[in-house]
């Protein structure tokens, strides 16, 4: 055996380790094809021992070896399997009932603060409108948009009024129109969160000019000795609208705040892991504004009686008080929950 | 090739650095334009079938299905994709684009939807109120609407204004889009040129040797610079190219001997495999020479150096072993004041 002056170890190197590295890679390539599924169980459980190996093989050569491609190729390499391993492919169907199960819950609770103060730039509004149209009914049209009062205003008589608490609408067309209110509020409520970055302060003014809409018309109702029949027209699906209103709210203020507090971490990474929560309830209200465009839709135009109404939104004020109370208590906890 | 494009480094839990190539925005753009004609392709076919329903007089339950499948469509085409396919849309597949996590664990579920939540507000909207201003908020004054839109405007065109390209869902999801494009093992250069077998001595059949001092003139740059020559060297004929780089290091160097031009590509590989040697064997013991020193060799220097280059592989006996003459290996990148001056 030949003695070398100069010993190349990376060449040495790179005899001793390629086998793996082209296992890996025609593996990976597998995968892009036809996704994890299509490797049998030995190639899946080998996946992780030379994912290890080749990023090994990376610190190994960025030390010893000056082959260029050969860095790169490893590198690219570690990266493609380090997606691939760390890919976190899940199911989504046990994601979706864990997620509304215990995660939803648990997250809701965690913010109980920001839905408080949500709620609260809400009722401020609902109040002031009340009280202001309430002493002079020609604000009425200062608060309500011409849009959403249609037919209900001042002007219009106690039958009118009355006409419109109870609604007909043909079968058919209900389930349009509970599909079109949920894209409606969904939207809404996923735009509380896209404006959050700016302190919340839109999103306590959305709040707030909302309440005053409802107010008004509440006052209006009110004055013609209507109000009973009128929150028995709201409330049903209100109680779950509007409490993913203030879910929505709340995440913009979440959001809002882990930028201007960041604490200790920087702001984007503050931002990253509270936002993601805050992203993660939105999403939990849009399922919220589901179940409200549902009772908005076919529940209203349906049943007419009062005190059956009443009797609704009563049912709906304690399952949500239930499931945000007391679901997903048990288990174990993880770490995104302050 | 060592693009120009930005990198960022992610550490994986095997405490190795990733580099990922950030995406650039443009490719991204153009990936998402891909997504949403495949997306409206979608809603269209949607809308065939309720406008059929329509037809069989269902036409309620077709609106409603309509509208319903469509604000499922548009809000979970992205999500589902990114969180089925590993972090790939079809749109980025095409551009070999990926969402990974920033903090280089796994992607989540959760950091996808959180990403593609606000999707809707940054990247539909600012479209729609630039085509429609008015359709986006009806009823209000202008100057407000104006604001809206820049507002929007600032929104959208976030990914232009940070360091990353983050989108404000990829700063809520903690996320960032890269490119990870694929690269091939090519044989490595070095296994062209034989090693020179020391125990036959002198310059066989094909046996550039060269000396210490000849080879500690150069650093990484330019070996990796020549590697590339000599890949290229092995798909095109770029002679003229080698002969004159062959020229410019014989002159530095100070190599007396004349090369034939047949003979080019050996001298070239044989200098690529020994100064690959020597500088890898260097960086083991600590020093990374970068780049190349000031200075040449003068060729007296050389045929003093020259007999004793026989003799050479007796003296440093397992030269990996030890760093041995100290003297060049020693003076590390800074080292070009005191250099063997030609005189």
């Amino acid at each position: 055996m030949a003695t070398e002056r100069f010993p190349l170890k990376s060449a040495q190197f790179r005899r001793e380790r390629e086998a793996s590295w082209r296992e890996l890679e025609e593996l990976l390539d597998r995968i892009d094809e036809g996704g994890l599924r299509h490797l049998d169980h030995d190639e899946a459980r080998r996946l992780p021992t030379l994912h290890r190996m080749v990023t090994s093989s990376l610190s190994v050569a960025r030390a010893i070896s000056l082959d260029q491609n050969l860095l790169e190729y490893l590198t690219h390499l570690a990266c493609r399997s380090h997606l691939i391993v760390y890919a976190g492919r899940r199911e989504p169907l046990r994601a979706f009932a864990a997620f509304f199960g215990t995660r939803l819950p648990r997250l809701v609770r965690a913010q109980w603060r920001f839905v408080a103060l949500a709620a609260g730039c809400f009722v401020l509004g609902l109040v002031t409108g009340w009280l202001l149209v309430h002493a002079d009914p020609t604000r009425f049209y200062s608060f309500v948009p011409n849009s959403m009062a249609g037919s209900r205003t001042p002007e219009a008589s106690d039958a009118e009024l009355r006409a419109a608490l109870h609604a007909q609408t043909t079968n058919d067309w209900l389930a349009a129109f509970a599909s079109f209110l949920f894209g409606n509020n969904a939207r809404v409520g996923m735009l509380c969160l896209f404006v959050g970055f700016a302190a919340g302060v839109p999103v306590a003014f959305v709040l707030f000019q909302n309440g005053l809409s409802l107010g008004a018309m509440a006052a209006l109702y009110a004055s013609r000795g209507l109000g009973t029949e009128f929150w028995g027209w709201v409330l049903p699906h209100g109680v779950t609208e509007l409490l993913a209103a203030f879910l929505c709210g709340a995440s913009g203020f979440v959001f809002g705040t882990s930028l201007l507090f960041p604490g200790r971490a920087s702001r984007l990474e503050n931002l990253s892991r509270r936002g993601r929560a805050a992203g993660l309830v939105v999403l939990g209200a849009v399922g919220l504004f589901f179940v409200a465009a549902l009772f908005e839709g076919f529940f209203r135009q349906l049943v007419h009686a009062t005190p059956v109404r009443y009797a609704t939104a009563a049912a709906m004020t304690l399952v949500w008080i239930g499931y945000f109370g007391f679901a997903g208590r048990k288990g174990a906890h993880d770490a995104l929950e302050d | 090739m060592p693009s120009k494009t930005e990198v960022r480094l992610v550490m994986s839990p095997e405490g190795v650095a990733l580099p990922f190539e950030l995406a650039p925005p443009s490719e991204r753009a153009v990936a998402l334009l891909l997504d949403l004609l495949l997306l409206h392709g979608l809603l269209l076919l949607l809308a065939g079938v309720a406008i059929g329903l329509t037809g069989l007089g269902l036409g309620g339950h077709g609106a409603a299905l309509f509208l319903l499948a469509s604000f499922v469509l548009r809000n979970a085409y992205f999500s589902f994709c990114e969180i089925a396919w590993g972090g790939k849309t079809p749109g980025k597949h095409a551009f070999h684009l990926r969402v990974v996590s920033r903090d280089g664990g796994a992607l989540s579920a959760e950091a996808v939807i959180a990403r593609n939540l606000t999707r809707d507000f940054e990247v539909f909207l600012p479209f729609l109120s630039l085509f429609a201003p008015g359709a986006l908020l009806p009823g209000l004054p202008g100057w407000a609407a104006l604001l809206g839109l820049g507002w929007l405007l600032a929104g959208g065109l976030l990914p232009l204004f940070n360091r990353d390209h983050l989108r404000l869902g990829d700063m809520l999801g903690g996320t960032l889009v890269v490119r990870a494009p694929r690269v091939t093992l090519l044989p490595d250069v070095a296994d062209a040129a034989p090693a020179p077998a020391a125990a036959t001595g002198a310059a066989g059949p094909r046996g550039h040797v060269f000396t210490l001092e000849q080879l500690d003139l150069y650093g990484i740059e330019q070996l990796q610079v020549l590697e590339r020559l000599l890949r290229a060297a092995e798909t095109e004929n770029n002679g003229p190219v080698l002969r004159g780089v062959g020229e410019r290091i014989r002159t530095k160097i100070g190599w007396s001997e004349w090369v034939p031009e047949s003979r080019e590509l050996e001298f070239l590989q044989d200098f690529y495999r020994q100064q690959r040697a020597r500088l890898e064997h260097k960086a083991l013991f600590g020093v990374r020479q970068e780049r190349k020193r000031e200075g040449r060799l003068a060729p007296a220097v050389l045929a003093a150096a020259k007999p004793a280059k026989p003799a050479q592989p007796a003296e440093p006996a397992g030269p990996a072993t030890r760093p041995e003459p100290e003297t060049p290996a020693a003076t590390p990148e800074g080292g070009h004041a005191r250099e063997p001056d030609a005189s």
